[in-house]
Order: structure tokens, then sequence, then C-alpha cells
């Protein structure tokens, strides 16, 4: 295979009715995903949901009970891993340890035989990609681990993959750094028109990188689509809390907020100490976070909501503070509850 | 593909090791086509036999439970503290594992005999000589199995237990040796298991007075024909040595998954508290040093004066020697009969170590992978007299007529060998993140690249530790080889054996000088194998 761009000719990732089971208990069940060229798709759920080994499958390292892995248009089903022209970035980079930055970067073009001095340079436009340039003859074990991380991007984008496999790349990584590669992550992915599936359990690394989502569930995919309508529009009450809300409003309570609506999810910045707001509540607890206050209050009729309030004012248990409703926070659920029974 | 792959060793497996065991069982339980299991239970009603179980039993405790008391301490000493001439220490505490058994009953002989420096003890020739030497072999088992543990401990368990008011010996109580006890259990396992099936050992040292299951195997076979009383002794030692198999494999994948290790070893320098470990140390590199060096003194004093004739006799046998061939030559039949050997059993022993290093996800995939480990740990303990002589009557009729073909010993050698390289390579084979393996995948290499770019970086060195390791057992193996090799091409082990069996003090002489020469062959050998350990694993 030569070392082309593979241009985004429609067609991309199909996986169609994959199964897997170990020891007869499903970890994978009946998935089917559709990921168009040149897309990044975030698969979101729980450890343990299945995701790793729906991703596995994909790479072809796990060979499904059933069902079929497609890319434009060719089954892979059969194919190994390295024949399928994919890529695939751990959580904690694996990046060999006895090679240099340059040596690991090169691994794949290397495999396709491309020459040396191509290969020198397609190196240094990666670790310029990535914002390390001129790291080639460091040893992956003197790198910071965020440092790793980007070598073991660079590594994976060096043979233009036709697609680019990532399992959960920056959980390993600590917050600043997290929000840090994310975005680079995401810029790099796009510049490079390259098509990628992200693992993760983290809707944050989600949402900074994907352009749809899909939420997977002990082995089932719930919901999928563009990955703001997904955000703002949770399917059911396991799905929002997944997704970062934290309360889940029903009947009366959810039309107070909503009129009409029978159930909805709220985050934490739904509400918001503010002088007009409209409503009132009274404190029950406080805390004080970083940026914001943090509150759980009583709200007539509609029952204890988390609230954020300015870091002007900290109010006691008790207190009665105005609030005002941030309709960005509010989700009206319109899953059936048969799905939310099951889960 | 795994299992394809697993084929070849188990073929081999079943060819070389299952078919001439079988055989043997089947020829002392099923003699002339009819089944005599009464006939055969009646063996283990006399009371030689009796003695002998018996015998064995206790001598093989007894010897592992020095072995532990004494290694622990050594082991603490040598990897926990850090002092000067710690790594020559390290390499002459191991040294005798790899010693032939030939070479130490010969070197305790002359240590014990009436003229020797430990005369005066008058415990030549009884229980006690056995006993010192299966101690002198297996300490080394001990000292690495627990100091590699201990070295790894992550200490902060031990300074946690400290800052919470317990007293060192507490610590140690309470601490370290629940965490060191599934080293020490498995060590004292595979002890057990050496001392019950040691032969060299006995036969040189014990002659017809003392005999454990294992030596009566041979004389059984050998002296008196009983192949009835041989089978059920073999098939007794089969099922005690499962049964021992399974503790260690049970031990060691305990040990594997319960201790915290700390990635950096932090050996501290030897405090007031440390004497005692110390002195125990200094007691076992005594031990150690001494039935060597009175071996070495020994081969050099002809007739009270120093000299170099009983080397000279290497080339040139005398006639009271009375052997077929020079001692020269046995060396030369040695060194190619190892170099095949260790061929082969490298070859089977990197597949099957791959193989068994893998991690399958369903718990079929994983019982399977502990049975495969476990059948090639059978050699080990099953007595290689029944392995040779199983040989002589199984392979000799088409299609595998090779009694009379010189590859018997290489192979009988290889199977000895071969569970040792399996030992050596799979930890570290099992300590590679298989996701190594997978990202090398993904970026393109097939199998053999990958195996390429992720194993060998990392196993080389054990790849070449290994390599050595299983040369030197092949160079002092004794109890298959004493079966299988012909008369006219002797290996250098079965040569001494048949000149110590010579009363003239002559061939003593060049007994010892043989011995010499094949002890400095195996532990240089053994010494590029420890220099490869140089540095710490992982770095560069």
């Amino acid at each position: 295979m030569a070392a082309e761009p593979v241009a985004a000719s429609g067609g991309g990732l199909d996986v169609e009715h994959v199964s897997v089971a170990f020891d007869g208990t499903p970890a994978v069940d009946d998935v089917s995903l559709a990921l168009p060229a040149g897309e990044v798709l975030a698969v979101l759920g729980p450890s343990g949901c299945g995701k790793s080994t729906l991703l596995r499958v994909v790479a072809g390292l796990q060979r499904p009970d059933g069902g079929t892995v497609t890319f434009d248009g060719q089954d892979l089903t059969g194919v190994p891993t390295h024949r399928r022209g994919f890529a695939l970035m751990f959580q904690d980079g694996q990046l060999f340890q006895h090679l240099s930055v340059a040596g690991n970067v090169e691994y794949a073009l290397r495999r396709r035989r491309v020459p040396r001095a191509q290969a020198r340079d397609r190196v240094a436009e990666l670790l310029g990609l990535v914002g390390l340039p001129g790291l080639q003859d460091r040893r992956p074990a003197t790198l910071s681990g965020g440092q790793q991380q980007r070598v073991a991007l660079a590594r994976a984008l060096a043979g233009r993959p036709r697609l680019l496999l990532l399992d959960e790349p920056l959980s390993s990584l600590d917050r600043a750094l997290r929000d840090r590669l994310g975005a680079d992550l995401r810029r790099i992915i796009t510049a490079s028109g390259t098509t990628a599936l992200l693992v993760t359990h983290d809707h944050e690394e989600a949402f900074t990188v994907a352009d749809r989502m899909a939420v997977m569930r002990a082995g089932r995919i719930v919901q999928q689509g563009v990955t703001a309508d997904v955000w703002r529009r949770p399917h059911d009450a396991e799905t929002a809390e997944f997704l970062g809300y934290t309360t889940v409003l029903e009947g009366e309570a959810a039309s107070a907020v909503v009129p009409g609506a029978r159930r909805v999810a709220l985050r934490p910045l739904a509400w918001r100490v503010q002088p007009d707001g409209g409503h009132t509540g009274t404190v029950t607890a406080a805390a004080q976070g970083a940026d914001v206050v943090r509150l759980r209050v009583d709200i007539a009729g509609i029952g204890t909501v988390d609230a954020v309030g300015s870091l002007r004012e900290f109010p006691d248990a008790g207190d009665r503070v105005p609030l005002a409703l941030d309709p960005v926070g509010v989700a009206v659920l319109d899953g059936d509850d048969q799905l939310d029974d099951d889960a | 593909m795994l299992a394809g792959l697993a084929v070849v060793p188990l073929a081999f497996l079943a060819i070389f090791f299952v078919l001439p065991v079988g055989g043997m069982v089947g020829r002392g339980l099923h003699p002339d086509g009819h089944w005599a299991i009464a006939e055969s239970l009646d063996v283990l009603g006399r009371s030689r036999i009796r003695r002998v179980l018996w015998f064995t039993v206790w001598i093989a405790a007894l010897a592992t439970a020095i072995t532990v008391l004494l290694g622990v301490p050594a082991a603490y000493a040598l990897h926990r503290l850090r002092f000067r001439g710690q790594r020559l220490l390290r390499a002459l505490v191991v040294m005798p594992f790899v010693l032939p058994t030939v070479v130490v009953g010969v070197a305790f002989r002359t240590l014990l005999s009436r003229s020797g420096p430990l005369g005066f003890l008058g415990i030549d020739g009884s229980w006690v000589a056995i006993l010192l030497a299966l101690v002198f072999f297996n300490l080394a088992v001990v000292v690495r199995t627990v100091g590699g543990l201990w070295e790894s401990l992550d200490s902060r368990a031990e300074e946690s237990a400290a800052a919470l008011g317990a007293g060192p010996v507490m610590v140690f109580r309470t601490v370290t040796l629940p965490a060191l006890m599934p080293a020490i259990v498995s060590a004292a396992t595979v002890v057990f298991l050496f001392c019950s099936t040691a032969f060299g050992v006995v036969l040189t040292l014990g002659g017809l007075r003392y005999s454990t299951v294992e030596t009566e195997i041979y004389l059984l076979t050998t002296n008196f024909l009983d192949l009835q009383a041989a089978a059920v002794l073999s098939l007794l030692q089969l099922a005690a040595v499962l049964v021992l198999l399974v503790l260690t494999e049970v031990s060691r994948t305990r040990r594997e998954r319960a201790v915290a290790r700390s990635a950096v070893p932090h050996p501290r320098r030897p405090a007031r508290g440390d004497a005692v470990p110390l002195a125990l140390t200094a007691l076992v590199v005594a031990f150690v040093v001494t039935p060597i060096a009175t071996l070495v003194v020994r081969s050099l004093r002809v007739d009270g004066r120093w000299s170099l004739a009983s080397y000279r006799r290497l080339g040139a046998p005398s006639s009271t020697d009375a052997v077929l061939v020079p001692v020269t030559e046995a060396i030369a039949n040695s060194w190619r009969t190892a170099v095949d050997a260790t061929l082969l059993a490298m070859v089977l022993g990197v597949i099957v170590a791959t193989v068994v290093s893998r991690r399958p996800a369903t718990r079929r995939g994983r019982r399977g992978l502990a049975v495969l480990d476990g059948v090639f740990m059978l050699p080990l303990g099953i007595s290689a007299v029944t392995v040779g002589f199983g040989f002589l009557i199984t392979l000799d009729r088409p299609p595998l007529d090779l009694r009379s073909s010189p590859v018997l010993v290489p192979i009988a050698q290889a199977m000895v060998a071969l569970p040792l390289v399996v030992r050596t390579l799979a930890p570290v084979l099992r300590s590679i993140d298989p996701r190594q393996r997978e990202a090398a995948a993904a970026l393109g290499a097939g199998p053999v690249r990958a195996w390429l770019s992720v194993e060998l970086p990392v196993v080389w060195r054990p790849l070449l530790a290994a390599t050595g390791f299983a040369m030197a057992v092949s160079l002092g193996e004794f109890g298959a080889t004493s079966f299988l090799a012909r008369p006219e091409r002797p290996t250098l082990p079965v040569v001494i054996y048949q000149l110590i069996a010579r009363p003239t003090g002559e061939s003593f002489g060049t007994a010892l000088a043989a011995s010499v020469v094949l002890a400095v062959l195996t532990v240089v050998i053994m010494g590029l194998v420890e220099r490869l350990r140089v540095g710490s694993w992982g770095t560069f």
C-alpha cells in the first residue's frame, strides 16, 4: 500500500450486527455503527460496557462471534490487523521503549518500505504537527506522559491510516493536560482529514474530539447521533447521568421546569443564583468550588436540585436565594420507560 | 494459530516423553499381555521398597527444611542489602545448581573421605553426606526464587507497618513473611521435587546402602531386571510429581497476582540488626565453596605433592582406568551432544514459552494454557532413569528405531533442559504488555515482524541466558544419558562415574581432574549467563 492520503470518497467504516461473548457472557451485543469517511466518532460508555472489545473487533484484534466489519465496502472481518491499513493508539501510548521517538514514529513507514529520506521528512512533519519538533532522538522513557501520548499520536498518523482507532487516548493524563491535548487532538485529526473512531468513558473527551457520538451500555448502543445533539438530548435518564446531568425530574416537577415535559434532566449549571431569576429556593448545602459556589437548593414544586452561585456571596444552609433557569443545562428526556427499566 | 504452534512441542513430548514413560510403565504392569495389578501392589509391601520410600521422603523433607532455613536469610542478605562483593557472592551461591551431579558427588566424597579435610567427621558414605549434597545443590533455588521476589517487594508496606508501631521482628512476621510466603512455598516445593528425584548425587554418595526411589528404579532395572517393581515406583513417583507440580503452579500464579511490586529495587546498606542473616550467609558461602575448593586442590595433588599428573591422564588413560575412550574425547562428545540438545531445547522452549505466555480471554483458553504449562514441566520431576530406559524399550522398532542412533542422547538432554528454558523465558514474555504487539500489528507489522519489534528486544538477554542454562544442564546431565550413551561414545559425566567406580587411587585422581574440567565448563557458561544480567532489565 502506498503512503498516499486516502481520499474521502464516501464509504467509511461499517460495523454490522457485531457480537462478542466471553465465556457465554455477551460483551458486545448486536452492535451496528456507521462512520462516514473523514468524520470522528466517539463510542462513549462506562467501563465494562464492551466499548474496548468493540474497538478490538474493528482493529482485528478480536474475532467477532457474529457480524461484519467493512471499510469502503470491503469486508475486513477475516483480515488480520496488520493488513487493515488502520492505526491504533492506546490509553498509555504503548511506545516501543527500545526505539527512539523517530524510530517509533516511522515504524509504520518502515513496514511499507518508504525510503529513508522520505520517512525522515515525514517524521519531522508529524513531530511538528503534534508540537514536539526536534525530539527525534529522545527515548520514550525520557518524555512526560503528555509528550508520550503526542508521540503515540504521531506514530499512529504516520502511515496515513484509513482509520485511526483511539482507545481512551487522554484518560491517563491529568486534567489540565487532557483539556489541552484534547483540543490539539481534534485539530490534528481534522487537519489531516483522518477518519477516526474513539472509545472513552469521559464525556468531555468525546465532546471535545468527536463529530458524532454513540452511547454504549451493557454491550449495546443505546443512542447515537451528532455529538451536540446527543449531548443536548439524551435519550433516557441513565444516558443523561452519564453525560454529566446530575438530576432527573419527573411528572409535575418536570413540567414545572419545561411545560409539557414528562421527564427532564438537569446539569449542575441549570440553576444559577441571580437577583431577578424568577424562582426562589432554600439552600440545603453549599460548597466552595474553584470558580463557582456549588449549592443544593430546594425549590417549591420542583424539589432538591443543584445550582451554582458566584464566588462573591457564600450563602449558608437555610438562606433563601433567587434562582434563574439556564435552558442550556436542561434536557427533555423522550426515551420510553421500557429502555430505562431494562437498564 | 497458537494451537497450531503448540503442536510441534506437544508431538515431541508425546513421542519422546509420554511414549517411553508409558512403555516403561506398561512393561512393568502389563507383562506377557495381561495386567498384573495385584503382583504390582505386592511390590509396595517389600521391606526394602518400604525402606526406600521412607528414606526418600524424610531425607527430601529434611533437606528441603534446611535449604529453606539457610536460603531465606541468604536471599535477604544477597538481594535486599547492598555491599561490596555481593555480586560475586551471588554467583558463588548460585553455582552449585548448574554443577553436574556427578561432580558434586565426587566433590563431597573428596571432602568427607577419611583422608579428606572433613574426614574426621566420619560421615563419608552416610546419609548425612547425601543430605549435605542435596542442600548444597538446592540453595540456589531458594536464594533465586525468594531473593527475586524480595528484591522487588514494595518496601512501603513495611514502612507503613513500622510507622504504625511494629518493631522489626513484628514487621517481618506480619508484612514481609506473608508477602514472601508464595515464593517460599513455591521454592520449597521445587526443592522437595529435586531432592526426592535426585539421582547422580545419591548414586555416587549412597552406593547400594542408601537408595532413594530414583536410584532404586535404576538398580531394579539395571541390576535386578525387575521391571515390574521399577514400573510401580515410576508410577508412584509420577503421581507425587504431579501433585507437587500442581502445588507449584498454584503458588506461582498466586505470587504473580498477589504481590505489590515496586519498579525500582531499594537495597540498603547492612545495619547492626542484619548480623544474623549476614552470618548465615557467610556460612552458606563457606558451605558452597568448601567442597569445590577441596575438589580443585585434590585434583592437583598426587601422592602428597602438587602435580598435574591427573590432568595429563585426561588425554591418555592409563590401563588401570579401564575406560574405553580418553577423557578428552568424552569432553568432545559431551560438547557436541550438548550443542545439539541446546538447539533442540531452545527451539521447543521458545515455542512453548511464547504459547503459554499468551493471555486468552476465555476461561477455557486460560485453563488450557495452564495445563499446557504444567505438561511441559513434567520432565522436571519424572525419573530421568525412567525416561532413559523407556527410550531403549520403546524406540527400538520401526518407524522409530533409534536405539542405535546417536540422536537419542541429545533428545533426552533437551527433554531435561526444556522445562528450565520455559521457566526462564515465560515470565519475561508474560511481562510484556500484549498491547505492544497489538500496537505493532495495527501499524502494519505481521506476526513475525511484531515478534521481532516487540518481544525480541526484551527477550534477547533471557534467550541467551536460557541457551547457556540449557547448555550447562545438558553438559552435566547424567541420569538419562547414563542409559543412552553408547559405550564407545560416552559423555564426560558418564566417564567420571565409570572412573570413580574403579577402586584405584589413580582413576579417582583422573575422575577429580575430569570433574574439575566439567565444573569449569559449566561455571564458565553460567558466568557468561550471569553477566548478561548485569544492568537492570528494560533500560539500556
